[in-house]
């Protein structure tokens, strides 16, 4: 048994922020079971990414390197991880629940007969686990009870990137077999959904908007809201699906992230896909008819009542105020 | 194409829920139930592989006797048959346990591709494709948007982070998990709800699968979240509401 591995992932050649989030839930874990913290690096060139992780203060940095795994495919990534996990025998694995883990680590878990404990938002003694349950409506504490690694995914935003202090950690290379037969998917390269033109990032003020509209017809109420707060108009996921709003104007883990000094949410009930997406805003207004939407959980100002009364109300009071 | 599409039956999204007295789940009879979110997304782009290149769907779905009217509304949208896996206790299951009844299920019928949503909206582990992948031996994509039937394989759209996507060739047979939004959801037709009520829904007791040993992940307990800022309730009608938060916009946020 050897500890704590943290998979850290890269993001255009660096570590990427919600992995450094990963690396200080593995250092609470660490400390918490009194185990030692390593990190792993996974790629076929991986070098300056072992670099930025061995100037923290962990034990070891481990360079999972293959030429088989320049490009993420699950089958590249399950079977060389699924090699470096029987050698090193840790007791926890943690990763960043991102998109590539979500593809992956499911799989790499079952292989192993274990399961992945997804998307954990806190740790407490034991060590139970704590997840979002019921589109954050509940949560739910768990614990492993299986023999081999107990592997976890950590939620965006629910530790600090910066909680590991900088260190100088050994550095190993780790060669996995992988045979080309073994990837039998073929992944291309990425690309952007539409030329962004709006940057929603940058705004100061955002009104969005969520599945509490509940027609198109209905979005010129909002769009009066944002129109005299002079902010920018955004929505949750399901009214992009609709086609309702275009992509672009989408807030949430699947679309942008943002942190304005006003995030005023209508209608949107607060799926954990829509609150890692602008939870980092100085100031959260929630208006929905469901006192227990988890939008409140973040909100600042709260206003449970029907927002085709609140919406038009407060459009004229906004414009009053400003005189 | 031999399709399977796994759904399953949740909570209705704006259910007021409790915690029941054992605390580990909510007081069920409090809710209402409907068909998961991305698995009526899988369930469509099924329905229109078929439409496009001939073939069979065939709904499955794991739980106690009540998912019955989940399927018989897929069967409604157009599904051909359906495997309803009988089980009351999943509950106790972790993800791993559920896709190996499921997987159990869909073996004997050798499918050439098996679509579900890729996240349920009760509890949300987001894995139960990608673990069927894996005990079914098939490669997988997830988080799909779009499907393409190519020579002996598939093209699909991934969505990535951040408004970035992907395509990928996977040949078949496969799993693919998908997500919301690809496809405009069809309705059940009177006509299509008629003929649900012939179509063939085998059940399958749980017991008689080649089911899981103990969980690996167990639920402790559940409890209602914590806020994470305090939250100033504005009460009073919709007027009053408007203009106190107005003020406070313009005096406390200073954003006016």
């Amino acid at each position: 048994m050897s500890g704590v591995w943290v998979v850290l992932e890269d993001r255009d050649g660096r570590v990427s922020r919600v992995s450094w989030e990963a690396l200080a839930a593995g250092q609470a874990l660490a400390a918490k079971a009194g185990l030692a913290l390593h990190a792993a690096v996974v790629g076929a060139a991986t070098e300056p990414l072992a670099k930025e992780a061995s100037a923290k203060s962990v034990a070891k940095v481990a360079r999972i390197e293959h030429a088989l795994l320049e490009r993420y495919t699950s089958d590249g990534y399950t079977a060389a991880l699924h090699q470096f996990l029987a050698s090193e025998k840790p007791e926890y694995v943690v990763f960043p629940h991102t998109y590539q883990v979500r593809d992956f680590a499911p799989a790499l878990a079952a292989r192993m007969n274990e399961v992945l404990i997804s998307d954990v938002v806190g740790i407490d003694d034991g060590p139970t686990f704590k997840r979002q349950l019921m589109q954050g409506r509940l949560v739910g504490s768990y614990r492993h009870a299986g023999d081999g690694p107990c592997l976890i995914s950590v939620q965006a935003g629910a530790f600090r990137a910066g909680a590991v202090e900088a260190g100088s950690a050994e550095v190993t290379t780790f060669a996995p077999t992988i045979e080309a037969s073994q990837i039998r998917t073929k992944p291309g390269e990425p690309f952007r959904g539409s030329a962004q033109t709006v940057d929603l990032a940058s705004a100061p003020m955002i009104v969005s908007v969520g599945r509490g509209i509940k027609e198109a017809e209905n979005l010129p109420l909002v769009e009066e809201l944002a129109g005299a707060l002079g902010a920018e108009l955004a929505a949750s996921r399901p009214i992009c699906d609709n086609g309702w709003l275009p992509m672009e104007r989408q807030v949430g883990s699947s679309g942008q992230t943002v942190s304005p000094k006003l995030y005023l949410a209508i209608g949107i009930s607060g799926a954990i896909q829509h609150l890692v997406g602008m939870k980092g805003s100085q100031c959260i207004v929630a208006i929905n008819k469901d006192p227990d939407a988890p939008i409140f959980e973040v909100a600042d100002y709260g206003i449970v009542g029907d927002l085709f009364e609140v919406v038009p109300a407060l459009t004229e009071a906004i414009k009053a105020a400003k005189g | 194409m031999k399709i399977i599409v796994a759904i399953k039956q949740v909570p209705e999204r704006d259910a007021q829920v409790r915690i029941d007295g054992s605390g580990k789940w909510i007081e069920e009879s409090d809710v209402q139930y409907a068909m998961n979110e991305s698995d009526a997304y899988a369930l469509e782009e099924a329905l229109q592989l078929k439409e496009k290149n001939g073939g069979e769907v065939i709904v499955l779905s794991a739980g106690p006797e009540r998912v019955g009217t989940t399927i018989r509304e897929a069967l409604a949208k157009g599904a051909d048959r359906a495997i309803h896996v009988d089980a009351d206790d999943l509950g106790g299951k972790d993800a791993l346990g559920v896709a190996q009844l499921l997987a159990e299920a869909i073996k004997p019928e050798n499918p050439d591709l098996v679509l579900t949503g890729l996240q349920s909206d009760d509890l949300g582990y987001g894995q139960t494709g990608v673990i069927l992948a894996e005990l079914l031996n098939v490669p997988h994509a997830s988080l799909i948007l779009h499907v393409e039937k190519t020579g002996d394989g598939l093209k699909v759209k991934r969505e990535l982070e951040a408004g970035w996507f992907q395509e990928i060739e996977v040949p078949l047979p496969a799993v693919l998990t998908i997500q919301s939004g690809g496809n405009k959801l069809r309705y059940a037709t009177l006509m299509g709800i008629k003929k649900a009520k012939s179509k063939e829904m085998r059940v399958v007791n749980a017991a008689e699968l080649n089911g899981a040993g103990a969980p690996v992940a167990t639920l402790d307990g559940i409890a209602l979240p914590q806020k994470q800022r305090s939250t100033q309730m504005i009460e009073g009608d919709a007027k009053q509401a408007a203009a106190t938060l107005a003020e406070k916009l313009k005096f406390e946020v200073r954003v006016l």
